[in-house]
C-alpha cells in the first residue's frame, strides 16, 4: 500500500544512478568511436552556408521575459491547488468558497495582463 | 539488500523496454507516415525493414563527433545530457501493473510508490527545459537560440494548462499518487469519461510540451534550420531525438494512466477470479502497453494531419484559451462535487 | 544511513552555493544553483517534507531559474562590456566581508546549543496534511497571498510593457 515515509523515495535515487551512468557513458565513449578531422570551415557555426556574422548575442523582445514572469505567477497559483484538491471532501463547502475567492483574485490579474496586451504576440 | 535488487531489476527492465520502444518509435513514425501517404517507408533493412532503427543507431554511433568552435564547451556536451537524463528518470513514478507474486515475495511493478506522484512528473517536465535552453545557448549560433528561446517559452506556457487540468482529477481521487489514481479506474469507470474535457486539455499540453506537431515550430526545417539543434551531430544529436521519442512515450503513458484508465479493462475481475494473479498482472501489463502504442500511433498521426501552428496561435491558444478552460474545468468539478454529488 | 545521505547533501549544496558565488560565466552560476536547489529538496525529502521538496523543485528549480536564464540570455552580457571596478571598490569589499565574519563570531561565541524541537507529528509534511492545516487555520493569509500575486502581475506588466509612443522598436523582435 502506500508508503509515507521518505524510504519511498530510495528506488528514485537508485533510477538516478543507472540513468547518470547511461548518460555519462555514451557521452565519454560514443565520441571516441567516429573519425575525427580538422578543418576551420567545418568548425565555423552553420548560417545556411554564409559566412557567420557577429556574435549570437543579439537583444531579444522583452514579451519573452513577460512569459516567463507570468508562468512563475501562475506556477505558484497551480501549486496552491494541489494541497486543496487532495483535502477536496473534507474541506467541503467553505474551502471549496475559499479557492472560488482564490481563482477570482487571480482571473482579475488575468484579465488586467490580457486588456494591458502583455500577452500579444505580432505577427 | 532483497528490495534494492528487486527494484534494480526492474529498472533495467523498464529502461531496456523504454529504449526499445523510443528506438522503434522511430521505425514506426516512417513507416505510419508512409501509409497516410499512400507509399512503402523503410523496408530494405531486415524484412519489413524491422531493422531499421538499429542501422540509424549505428550510423549515429559512427559518425564523426565535433564541438564548433565558437561554443561553449562544457555547456554543450550537457544541453544533450539533461534533454536525456530528465526523458529517462520520469517513468519511476508510473504503476506498471499490480504486482506479481515470485518466489514467496510480492513485487510490485511499480519503481517508486511516492505520494507526490503527479507532482514528480510535473517536476521533472519542468526540468527538462533547460535541456533545450542550455543546449541552443551553448551553440553560440543565432538560429539555435531563437530556436531555443521559443521552444521554451512555447513549453513553460503549455505547464500550467497540464498542471491546472490534473487538478480536477486529483480531486476526485483524493491523492496525487499514481498507483491509486490507477487502481480506482476500476474496470470500465475509466476518468476520460469522468473528465473529457481535462483530457482534452491534456492531450493538446502533451503535444505542445513534447514539441510534436502541430507544435513542432521549434524544430521545422523551414524556419529554423534545425532549431536548437542545428549544431549538434553524432550521439549528442542521437540524444537530443531520443529524448523527444522518450517524452512521447512517458506522454502517452501519462494518458493511458490519468485517463485511460492505466491497466485496467473491463471484464478484469472475472480474468482475475478464473485465471489468478500473476495472469492478471502479466495481461494488465499487456493491456497498457497496447493503450500506450495506440496512443504514440495518435500522436504520428496527428503530425501528418494538421498544419503547424503559427507562434502567435500557439501562445494565443496556450495562454488565452487553454489556462480559463482548465480553471473552468476544475470549479465546474469542485462545485458539482461539493453541492450536486452528495 | 541517513546521517551518511545527510553529509553528502550538505558538502554538495555547500560546495555548489561556493561555486555559485565564484563562477565566472553566469549561465555557469545559474546551473550550480540548480544543483543546490536539488540538494536542499533532498534534505527535505529526508526530513519528509515531500511536498515542499517537490514544490521546491518546481518552483524554485523550474520556473524561477528558467526566468533567470530568460534574463541573462536576454542581457546579452559580454566580457568586454563588464565594467573594471577600481582598487578602493574591492578594498571596501573586503573590509565589509570581514566585518561581518567578525559579528558572526561574536554573536555565535557566547550562544548555547538549545535542545530542538520534537517534530510532534512525523508525517505532518505530506500533502494531505499541509493541504487541512492551510485551509482550516491559515485561511486568510492563504487569501492575502492571492492580492500579493495580484500585485505582482500589475508590477511585471507595467515594467515589461513598453510606450511603443516613446521607445521605437528596433530588436528583433520573434
Amino acid at each position: 500500500m502506500l508508503d509515507s515515509s521518505s524510504s519511498s523515495y530510495m528506488p528514485i535515487v537508485l533510477q538516478s544512478i543507472v540513468a547518470l551512468g547511461f548518460v555519462g557513458l555514451v557521452l565519454v565513449l560514443v565520441p571516441m568511436l567516429g573519425p575525427k578531422s580538422k578543418g576551420s570551415t567545418k568548425t565555423d557555426n552553420f548560417e545556411c552556408g554564409i559566412e557567420a556574422q557577429g556574435d549570437a548575442r543579439v537583444k531579444f523582445s522583452v514579451k519573452y521575459f513577460l512569459t516567463a514572469i507570468l508562468f512563475v505567477l501562475f506556477d505558484v497559483e497551480v501549486i496552491f491547488f494541489y494541497p486543496y484538491a487532495v483535502n477536496f471532501k473534507s474541506l467541503g463547502s467553505p474551502g471549496f468558497l475559499a479557492v472560488v475567492m482564490f481563482v477570482a483574485f487571480f482571473l482579475i490579474g488575468f484579465f488586467y495582463v490580457l486588456k494591458k496586451g502583455a500577452l500579444e504576440w505580432e505577427k | 539488500m532483497d528490495l534494492i535488487l528487486e527494484k534494480s531489476i526492474l529498472i533495467i527492465v523498464i529502461f531496456s523496454i523504454t529504449l526499445v520502444i523510443a528506438m522503434y518509435s522511430t521505425y514506426m513514425e516512417r513507416k505510419v507516415a508512409a501509409f497516410l501517404q499512400d507509399r512503402i517507408g523503410p523496408d530494405r533493412a531486415g524484412p519489413f525493414g524491422i531493422l531499421q532503427p538499429l542501422a540509424d543507431g549505428g550510423k549515429m554511433f559512427f559518425k564523426e563527433d565535433f564541438i564548433p568552435a565558437k561554443s561553449e564547451r562544457w555547456l554543450f556536451i550537457l544541453g544533450p545530457g539533461i534533454a536525456m537524463l530528465t526523458a529517462l528518470m520520469t517513468s519511476a513514478v508510473i504503476p506498471w501493473g499490480t504486482s506479481i507474486e515470485m518466489f514467496g515475495r510480492n513485487i510490485s511493478l511499480q519503481v517508486a510508490d511516492i505520494n507526490i506522484g503527479i507532482l514528480y512528473v510535473m517536476g521533472f517536465l519542468s526540468i527538462g527545459v533547460y535541456g533545450i535552453m542550455v543546449g541552443g545557448w551553448a551553440s553560440n549560433n543565432k538560429y539555435s537560440l531563437m530556436g531555443a528561446i521559443r521552444a521554451s517559452s512555447q513549453m513553460i506556457s503549455y505547464e500550467l494548462a497540464m498542471g491546472l487540468s490534473i487538478i480536477a482529477i486529483v480531486m476526485m481521487n483524493e491523492s496525487l499518487s499514481l498507483s491509486v489514481i490507477a487502481e480506482k479506474q476500476d474496470s470500465w469507470h475509466w476518468n476520460v469519461l469522468y473528465q473529457p474535457l481535462g483530457f482534452l486539455i491534456f492531450i493538446v499540453c502533451a503535444f505542445a510540451e513534447t514539441n510534436r506537431a502541430p507544435f513542432d515550430l521549434a524544430e521545422c526545417d523551414s524556419e529554423l534550420i534545425g532549431g536548437y539543434h542545428t549544431e549538434y551531430s553524432s550521439m549528442k544529436l542521437g540524444f537530443y531525438l531520443f529524448a523527444e521519442y522518450i517524452n512521447m512515450f512517458i506522454s502517452a503513458t501519462m494518458i493511458s494512466t490519468l485517463y485511460f484508465g492505466s491497466y485496467n479493462f473491463p471484464g478484469m475481475h472475472w480474468v482475475g477470479d478464473h485465471l489468478g494473479h500473476n495472469w492478471l498482472a502479466i495481461i494488465e501489463v499487456a493491456v497498457l502497453f497496447s493503450k500506450i502504442i495506440f496512443f504514440i500511433f495518435f500522436f504520428m498521426w496527428v503530425r501528418w494531419t494538421l498544419p503547424r501552428f503559427r507562434y502567435d496561435q500557439l501562445m494565443h491558444l496556450g495562454w488565452k484559451v487553454l489556462i480559463p478552460l482548465a480553471i473552468i474545468n476544475m470549479l465546474i468539478t469542485g462545485g458539482w462535487m461539493t453541492y450536486v454529488w452528495k | 544511513m541517513s546521517e551518511y545521505l545527510f553529509y553528502f547533501l550538505a558538502f554538495v549544496s555547500i560546495f555548489a552555493a561556493l561555486l555559485v558565488v565564484t563562477a565566472k560565466n553566469p549561465i555557469h552560476s545559474v546551473l550550480f544553483l540548480i544543483v543546490t536547489f536539488f540538494a536542499i529538496a533532498g534534505q527535505y525529502i529526508i526530513l519528509n517534507a515531500q511536498f515542499l521538496a517537490i514544490v521546491h523543485i518546481i518552483v524554485y528549480a523550474g520556473a524561477i531559474m528558467v526566468l533567470f536564464l530568460f534574463v541573462l540570455m536576454l542581457l546579452n552580457l559580454n566580457k568586454e562590456s563588464e565594467p573594471v571596478k577600481s582598487y578602493l571598490m574591492k578594498g571596501i569589499g573586503v573590509l565589509a566581508g570581514c566585518l561581518l565574519a567578525l559579528v558572526m563570531v561574536a554573536a555565535l561565541h557566547k550562544s548555547t546549543m538549545s535542545p530542538a524541537l520534537g517534530n510532534p507529528n512525523e508525517d505532518i509534511g505530506l500533502v494531505g496534511n499541509l493541504g487541512k492545516v492551510l485551509f482550516k487555520e491559515y485561511v486568510v493569509p492563504f487569501e492575502v497571498s492571492s492580492l500579493l500575486f495580484l500585485s505582482a502581475m500589475i508590477g511585471a506588466v507595467m515594467l515589461g510593457k513598453r510606450d511603443p509612443k516613446i521607445e521605437p522598436v528596433n530588436e528583433i523582435t520573434n
